[in-house]
């Protein structure tokens, strides 16, 4: 709940210090960040769910919330791409690499999921989610979600 | 805020980035460096079993089906083969009735359900390699009444069948098995085609998974049972234990009331049921699980015992444990039987023939011929072709040697056809069926061509 209460203060801060481009600080790929940090999150839940009951259901959900956060994370690739061409944006280096780091863990996760039976989650793939949560989460503890900033603004 | 901290460490970060995608795809590509061994090693009764690793990528090779034109399949000396008919759709399965006449089964396996996003790239992969053929649900009848070697007559048999793959004659009575039920159908000696409607026998478990759909099936010497070959619903219990009721078994089925028994479990793809002559006793070949190494686990020839707990899905070969099932039965692997003789892994063994004819050469009198439908996911490939375990006092006795080859182009990367269902027929010639080529093979004594009609 806290990183989403700071993504807001943030948001006032810049809109209130910028207040004429403010179109322009809600890049496209921004909307979709989230998205994938949800899948992920979810599917270390479903993961958790099937380490505790065996029942295959849980690891299903997983590999298709893992699959779905990637297939988001691919258009929030595009995305990002656009609003650094066209929206006179620069890389929010810190940020989007812990992002990239998460996506491409989750790349190799959704490997491990295709595997057949107890080890497609167990322990690995278990692992693998556990992991990326925690970088995500370090991800949504600072102050914005977005990858870039505004070209010559003042880091 | 925390942004200013930040600009200082932001130059190194791309480093560690790039270091960090490097050795994602360098473990992505070790795990595609993986060739199998001399399949050799993995035949007989004491194969060498390698330690099982898991995949990130399972590897995926297969061959690219092109037409036979006009080749055939290579014999070695003393044998010929030439094609019996052409012109089938997807042929798995052949029987032989008592007058001669040939049953080839044309069908093919119902739609897969997608539960995971890999069932989608299974799916194409399936189709790539030729196993997408539309399912005709149909039995022809290949009538050779002088012998040449010539069909004179081609009917439809039986239709409107659902993914048959066993049948089995008792007296009068025809059993079909289909995938998802044993129906009884009357038949008169000399009919080319039956129109009367079956009877169901019993259901068996079909849909809708139905992983391994063929039914084998094989009538006790005495015409009082069918057995019948029940493959798992799963490469290895991915779809829940609860999916494998009753599966991955050999059944009894009384003939008279339709009530079953399981007969042998633990069979992971059970099929090419067959009685030994000299013995009486029951064999089967078995298609073992994937995904743990191109030489893990070798496919199987194997009597059938009574009870016998063959270790699907627990463990394989005896005591091996396959960490992928949880929660395990130690109480089962400590009681799971090692089968009698391992074909190597991968081959996809899928059609058996016992011989006891006379027609081809010395060589082949007394022993099992296998089908080996071929290997998808190993490299090299391995199977597509015909092997004989020469058999004495009703058990292997010796190496599996080649019999029909020539499937496969030189380099693998493509083929012809994939050899199934055997059968022997009256003259001692040895049949084979091709779902790729689409044809049924005639293997039969160079010496006894051309065979002049007696």
């Amino acid at each position: 709940m806290n990183h989403i209460a700071a993504a807001e203060t943030s948001f006032r801060l810049e809109a209130g210090s910028k207040p004429m481009g403010i179109a322009r600080v809600r890049t496209i790929h921004s909307m979709l960040v989230p998205f994938p940090v949800a899948y992920f999150a979810a599917a270390f839940v479903t993961d958790l769910a099937y380490w505790r009951t065996d029942e295959v259901m849980w690891e299903r959900f997983s590999v298709w919330l893992i699959a779905g956060g990637l297939v988001m994370a691919a258009l929030v690739a595009i995305a990002a791409v656009i609003d650094l061409a066209f929206g006179q944006q620069k890389p929010a280096w810190f940020r989007a690499l812990t992002y990239l780091v998460a996506i491409l863990l989750s790349l190799l996760n959704v490997f491990v999921h295709s595997r057949d039976g107890y080890t497609a989650v167990v322990p690995t793939g278990l692992t693998l989610s556990a992991i990326v949560v925690a970088i995500l989460l370090l991800f949504a503890t600072s102050a914005t979600w977005s990858l870039t900033t505004r070209r010559g603004a003042r880091r | 805020m925390i942004r200013h901290s930040k600009s200082t460490r932001s130059t190194k970060l791309p480093r560690v980035a790039a270091a960090f995608a490097l050795t994602v795809a360098g473990l992505a590509l070790a795990s595609c460096d993986d060739t199998g061994g001399d399949p050799g090693k993995q035949i007989g009764a004491n194969p060498v079993l390698p330690a099982l690793q898991q995949y990130l990528v399972p590897p995926i090779r297969i061959a690219r089906p092109v037409p036979w034109g006009n080749d055939t399949p290579k014999v070695p000396q003393g044998l010929q083969v030439h094609a019996l008919a052409t012109g089938f759709v997807h042929p798995r399965s052949l029987y032989v009735l008592p007058n001669g006449d040939v049953l080839v089964v044309e069908s093919n396996g119902p739609k897969a359900p997608v539960f995971r996003p890999k069932d989608i790239i299974t799916g194409w992969v399936q189709w790539f390699a030729g196993a997408k053929a539309k399912d005709e649900n149909r039995i022809t009848l290949l009538r050779d009444a002088n012998g040449d070697g010539t069909p004179e007559v081609r009917t439809v048999f039986l239709d409107h069948l659902k993914s048959p793959f066993g049948v089995a004659l008792v007296g009068h009575d025809l059993y079909v098995a289909n995938t998802d039920a044993i129906v009884r159908y009357p038949y008169e000696d000399g009919e080319t085609s039956i129109t009367a409607p079956g009877v169901k026998l019993t259901d068996l478990p079909g849909g809708p998974i139905d992983h391994h759909w063929t039914k084998a099936l094989v009538a006790s010497p005495d015409g009082s049972k069918l057995y019948v070959g029940v493959g798992s619903n799963s490469n290895i219990t991915e779809n829940g234990i609860g999916a494998e009721r009753e599966r991955a078994a050999i059944w009894e089925v009384d003939i008279k009331t339709g009530a079953h028994r399981i007969y042998a479990s633990g069979v992971r793809n059970p099929t090419g049921l067959q009685f030994e002559p000299e013995t009486k006793k029951l064999w089967a070949i078995a298609n073992e699980r994937d995904e743990i190494g191109p030489d893990l686990v070798p496919d199987y020839l194997t009597s059938v015992q009574d009870g016998g707990f063959y270790g699907w899905p627990y463990s394989y070969y005896g005591q091996h444990l396959d960490p992928r099932v949880e929660p395990q039965r130690p109480d089962l692997v400590a009681k799971a039987i090692v089968p009698d003789y391992a074909l190597s892994s991968h081959v996809a063994p899928l059609g058996l023939a016992m011989y006891s004819g006379t027609g081809l050469p010395e060589t082949y009198r007394g022993g099992a011929f296998v089908g080996e439908h071929g290997s998808w996911d190993r490299t090299p490939l391995n199977g597509y072709k015909v092997v004989f375990v020469p058999f004495s006092d009703g058990k292997p006795s010796g190496k599996a040697q080649d019999v029909v080859t020539g499937f496969l182009d030189a380099d693998g990367s493509t083929t012809h056809g994939r050899p199934v269902g055997l059968a022997i027929d009256h003259s001692g010639a040895l049949l084979i069926a091709d779902d790729v080529g689409n044809t049924v093979w005639r293997v039969s004594s160079a010496a006894s061509a051309p065979k002049p009609a007696s």
